[in-house]
């Protein structure tokens, strides 16, 4: 693919270009060899590989197919699970709410009428769609993918082109494999150097976010480089591309390598033997080349990022847990502070403060940002033969099937009964507050997930994020603590 | 072709001024309200928890209660629609009756959420947006006018031009959809589809 694109002409004809243009960065390259047609004046038609669904944002785009009597366009590239609006306890039973049982019943009766694969509740494939799909090797390098949920962009961490759409787009995608979209700039973070004792992937997008603000990215699609980025597991990269839409971006990559090509070996859907050769020789030519521009490039050191918290209704209101929260007068302009102090209101902080040593109520361990198995491991090695601080209410929940039968296999389970933490059954549960896990109006959660907006946990609920490291220590302790400190102890 | 929206042209009505910034589609819409499987009904919700409290009270002081402001036109901060990609953030704001939004900088994938239901996002400068509600806080009554063929904003003495992309000004005016334009390129997605699967970017099962 390297320098090669792919271009549709005429009816049936397809000609292989090498071209002898300039370089193109691994965002360029993909997006090019999907685009199947191009006009003046129009977004480009891009040709989508794979298509997750859920119950949520997907039944109105069936009923739109159904209102035009036209089929799916290919089923085979469209592959669903249920998730968002699951219960995480008695998964075997029928769901008790009613809206929510006919959400999930109403997914099965379309997968079901226009043939589309379901890893419905029960099978032991069903998960957190963003989990699910790199776990079975359904996601794979220099493929585009988009689902109806904006984290779509974690599957970047394999080198694809992953970005959430709305249901009117599903419906697109679902009746013409294609969507329109006008190409987005490209923007490349660089972070080099050695990681801190205690500081995970969770705290690099943190810190990222934090300096780039909640809407600096917009506009733009980012790919992730450098030594610290290339020194991380493909769990720790999906952390990160995971929350590139937290400060605006389109979507957020991370070009293949041998890390990744290690990982797919052996998944379900992804392929073997000699057809997985051919496809790594493929992918080698996916990097950036050499002198590949950007419309931005920000370089980060890893040295300076410390374990991170936020303290605002915003993901770009974080900072490092041992800083003080700052001022409205610290803020440039007039407008933010009045949404600044609106924010620490709703939280119930005082600007200047500290949080370290601030008592928490829940800690919430899940979402497609840290629900795999490696982060359910970094709290089961920080907890083993700790228990809970009392009055801490303590939610594992795993990111799918395969990752609850993982940890019980290798006894993850054991220990975090022993802390007092309830591990429960796979799905997106009070990441969004849909089903009934829900953080009680004014109590504080430390989270693993991605976003502290105003009651995204419930009503009136205030949200840390943080890695899974700290969520564990902050479940020992009872307080926001740095993990740091409380290793060395 | 298949038409599934409201023309939108020129628009005037008086506006409702929400000068927070960032506001989030959990904020639009909490998604404890995600459940309906229809397009339709949303509007009751529509900044449901700034506008009830607990005992679904409407809050007194928040711009959509007490009858202080109205209209179609929805003037809010910065960053509008950011987070979660729910497209019923879009069908709340349109089935409570607004038909546009009038912000200095939109989430992508907000906008084209807007876009693709009729709801016509209008960036305009910083300055342009503390005029709009500097004028509408002081009195409610004043028109806003949003010209879509001309693209132009105005607001008493004062307008200002505001981008639009061509291919989607044309399906405003015209009340078409993305889908009418993908599906007329059947044959041609048939054959890269075709394409794609034997050069290894592989389908499932
Ligand atoms: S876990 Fe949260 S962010 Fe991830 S898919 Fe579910 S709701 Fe979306």
């Amino acid at each position: 693919m390297n320098g090669a694109i792919l271009f549709y002409q005429g009816r049936n004809k397809l000609t292989i270009v090498v071209s002898r243009q300039k370089p193109k960065t691994i965002f360029e390259k993909i997006w090019d060899a999907h685009v199947v047609t191009q006009r003046d004046g129009y977004p480009d038609a891009v040709f989508i590989d794979r298509h997750f669904i859920h119950e949520v944002t997907s039944p109105q785009a069936f009923d739109g197919l159904r209102k035009r009597g036209i089929p799916v366009f290919n089923t085979k590239r469209t592959t669903a699970t249920a998730d968002h609006n699951v219960p995480t306890k008695d998964q075997h039973l029928p769901i008790k709410e009613a809206l929510s049982r006919h959400q999930v019943e109403t997914l099965r009766k379309n997968c079901q009428e226009f043939g589309i694969e379901l890893f419905d509740l029960g099978h032991p494939y069903q998960g957190i769609v963003h989990i699910i799909g790199p776990e079975l090797g359904l996601t794979l390098p220099g493929m585009t993918i988009v689902c109806g949920d904006s984290h779509t962009s974690t599957h970047g961490a394999f080198g694809t082109v992953a970005f959430g759409i709305g249901t009117s787009e599903v419906e697109q995608v679902l009746a013409t494999q294609c969507i329109l979209q006008y190409k987005p700039k490209t923007m490349k973070i660089e972070i080099n150097g050695a990681l801190g004792k205690g500081v995970v992937s969770k705290d690099i997008i943190l810190y990222i976010i934090s300096q780039l603000s909640a809407s600096g990215a917009t506009g733009y699609f980012v790919e992730y480089a450098g030594d610290a980025i290339r020194s991380l597991s493909m769990e720790a990269r999906m952390t990160i591309c995971n929350m590139s839409i937290e400060m605006g971006a389109r979507g957020g990559l991370i070009a293949p390598d041998e890390t990744t090509f290690a990982y797919l070996r052996g998944r379900k859907f992804a392929p073997s033997g000699a057809a997985l050769e051919r496809a790594i020789a493929q992918w080698r030519k996916l990097p950036s080349d050499d002198g590949a521009a950007y419309d931005a490039v920000l370089t980060f050191d890893a040295s300076a990022i410390a374990p991170m918290i936020t303290y605002g209704t915003n993901p770009g209101m974080g900072m490092r847990v041992t800083d003080r929260i700052p001022t409205a007068e610290e803020l440039n302009e007039l407008n933010e502070r009045v949404s600044f102090k609106k924010s620490l209101e709703y939280m119930g902080l005082e600007a200047g403060s500290r949080l370290l040593g601030k008592p928490v109520d829940y800690v919430f361990i899940g979402s497609c940002t840290n629900a795999r198995i490696e982060d359910l491991r970094q709290v089961a090695s920080l907890v083993k033969g700790k228990k809970k601080a009392e009055g801490v209410e303590v939610w594992v929940i795993p990111g799918s099937k395969q990752v609850e039968a993982q940890a019980r296999q290798e006894g993850l389970d054991k220990i975090f009964e022993a802390a007092g933490f309830e591990l429960r059954s796979p799905g997106c549960s009070a990441c969004l507050g849909m089903n009934e896990d829900k953080v009680p109006p004014g109590k504080y959660c430390i989270s693993t997930s991605n976003r502290n907006f105003e009651g995204r946990q419930g009503p009136k609920s205030r949200t840390f994020l943080a890695s899974p490291l700290s969520a564990a220590a902050a479940a020992i302790t009872g307080k926001v603590t740095d993990v740091r400190q409380w290793m060395d102890n | 072709m298949h038409s599934m929206k409201e023309k939108f042209n020129v628009l005037t009505s008086t506006a409702v001024p929400l000068p927070i910034e960032n506001i989030d589609t959990d904020q639009i819409i909490p998604a404890r309200f995600l459940k309906a499987t229809t397009r339709e009904g949303f509007g009751d919700n529509l900044f449901r928890d700034w506008r009830y409290d607990a005992n679904n009270t409407p809050i007194p002081g928040f711009v959509l209660n007490g009858g202080t402001y109205g209209g179609q036109i929805l003037v809010a901060g910065k960053n509008f629609g950011c987070g979660s990609s729910r497209e019923h953030a879009a069908w709340a704001i349109y089935d409570y009756g607004f038909r546009a939004v009038v912000s200095s900088f939109f989430a992508d994938i907000f906008k084209n959420n807007a876009l693709n239901n009729g709801l016509l996002p209008v960036v305009v400068s910083d300055d342009f947006l503390r005029h709009l509600i500097a004028v509408v806080e002081k009195s409610p009554a004043t028109s806003l006018t949003i010209d879509l063929p001309r693209q132009a904003i105005s607001a008493g003495s004062r307008s200002e031009s505001f981008e639009i992309n061509a291919y989607k000004k044309e399906c405003l005016l015209n009340g078409y959809d993305d889908i009418d334009y993908l599906l007329s390129l059947h044959t041609a997605i048939r054959a890269f589809d075709l394409v794609q699967a034997e050069t290894g970017s592989s389908q499932h099962g």
